[in-house]
């Protein structure tokens, strides 16, 4: 037990800003992206305290918290898209910054939506490789998916979010 | 929006929310939350999880403690208004009754042996560092007994005070330095002008001449003895050669 809440902590430390950056990119906004962080670490901790030391010893982190964010994602979300109203809503967990720094988390949430808005195989293909910098051979296996398909999902991907951007400026 | 991919790639650089960690290892169970507490010995900082009181300190400030607290345990920390029944456990503790868990995480295995034995010390009495030593059995590891109760994260609760040099020099405390250690002691019933007056003549035991049982001069079993009874004793050699046999409750020697 002692050994788990040990690892299951340095765990929690290590990854809590990649799993949340992710799980932001997936939902869209912050307030969904912190119940899909913390649900995923939730899972994490549960399904350790069901593995053994071999299993335990030979888990590659990165991959499987991703995994299990995904899954959480999927399981959640199905059929609900975020919107940019939630997006404006008011949100009490952040100290107001700088203007520039409030100027780019701006920025980045509402790509953030952008990105959340996505058909669900290209925005996992978008997420894991480019938010989350992962290759595609790892985003292949954390998706279960050929690479070939994964390639084809983050183009196309990449290419959505390409032409919404230019629909806006058209605006 | 020049560079898509660039501003993914700053998508995934964003950092959790402040607090982020802390309410993951609540959730589990697995924070440490704190409060302060009035005590005897003035205001007491208290850290706890669900496995137990996990750190204690007489900071000054709460910003004090956490401080302490992040550097020594190194562990998430919020302040939180306690369980029902610490508040009676920390005075039971203090007075002398032992009613608490604790959290030794973090700890090594040997840190650990000597912080438990060292809570078997009872009020009002003192051990020699080489006593904890070999009671865990590592009669060798006395320096590293020190060293592991200079960095007790619990002390008050673990009374690493009640661990003193034979020499009769109270040694040094993490809690507030000796002065603070010789209050404490003081407090709790310890006479500390007679034990640091037999331990400069170089007594390091009583034997009670009524029982032919020697002890450390703390030892309760001891205490009721006439002073005309009480002889001081300067090693275990002389005591046995005068026909002492080391008392079982506070072992100053292997019982043969």
């Amino acid at each position: 037990m002692e050994g788990v809440d040990r690892l299951f902590e340095r765990m929690v430390n290590e990854h809590k800003d990649r799993v949340f950056a992710t799980s932001l990119a997936m939902t869209g906004n912050r307030h969904d992206a912190e119940e899909v962080a913390q649900d995923t670490f939730f899972r994490a901790y549960r399904a350790l305290g069901t593995y053994s030391p071999e299993r335990i010893r030979d888990l590659k982190e990165r991959a499987w918290l991703h995994r299990i964010a995904v899954n959480v994602v999927r399981n959640r979300v199905r059929g609900v898209k975020p919107s940019l109203v939630e997006l404006n809503g008011s949100e009490s967990d952040h100290s107001p910054g700088p203007e520039a720094q409030a100027m780019e988390r701006m920025q980045l949430d509402e790509l953030a939506t952008r990105v959340a808005e996505l058909p669900v195989r290209y925005r996992e293909a978008v997420v894991l490789r480019h938010v989350r910098d992962l290759s595609y051979a790892e985003v292949a296996e954390a998706l279960g998916q050929p690479v070939g398909t994964v390639k084809a999902n983050v183009h196309r991907g990449l290419k959505l979010l390409r032409g919404d951007n230019d629909d806006r400026l058209d605006d | 929006m020049i560079d898509l991919t660039t501003d993914l790639k700053r998508l995934g650089a964003v950092k959790a929310p402040p607090g982020f960690a802390e309410r993951v290892l609540a959730q589990v169970g697995m924070a440490d939350s704190y409060a302060r507490f009035e005590t005897v010995l003035g205001d007491v900082y208290v850290a706890w999880n669900r496995l137990g009181v996990s750190a204690a300190a007489r900071s000054a400030s709460a910003a004090e403690f956490e401080e302490w607290f992040g550097k020594d345990v190194g562990r998430p920390l919020q302040a939180a208004s306690p369980p029902a029944d610490l508040g009676k456990k920390i005075q039971d503790e203090l007075n002398g009754k032992r009613r608490m868990r604790f959290d030794l995480r973090g700890l090594t295995p040997f840190e650990q042996a000597v912080l438990r034995k060292t809570r078997q010390i009872p009020r009002g009495e003192v051990r020699p560092y080489g006593w904890v030593a070999r009671e865990i059995g590592r009669p060798a590891a006395v320096r590293a007994v020190g060293s592991a109760l200079a960095h007790n994260p619990i002390p008050y609760f673990i009374p690493c005070h009640r661990v003193v040099r034979t020499d009769g020099q109270i040694g040094n405390y993490g809690g507030g330095g000796p002065e603070a250690k010789k209050a404490i002691l003081t407090l709790e019933g310890v006479r500390l002008n007679r034990l640091q007056e037999m331990a400069k003549a170089g007594y390091r035991y009583q034997g009670v001449r009524t029982t032919k049982i020697f002890c450390y001069p703390t030892c309760y079993t001891g205490r009721h003895a006439l002073e005309k009874n009480i002889v001081w004793l300067h090693d275990e050699a002389t005591a046995r050669a005068a026909g002492f046999r080391p008392c079982k409750v506070c072992r100053p020697a292997v019982v043969a």
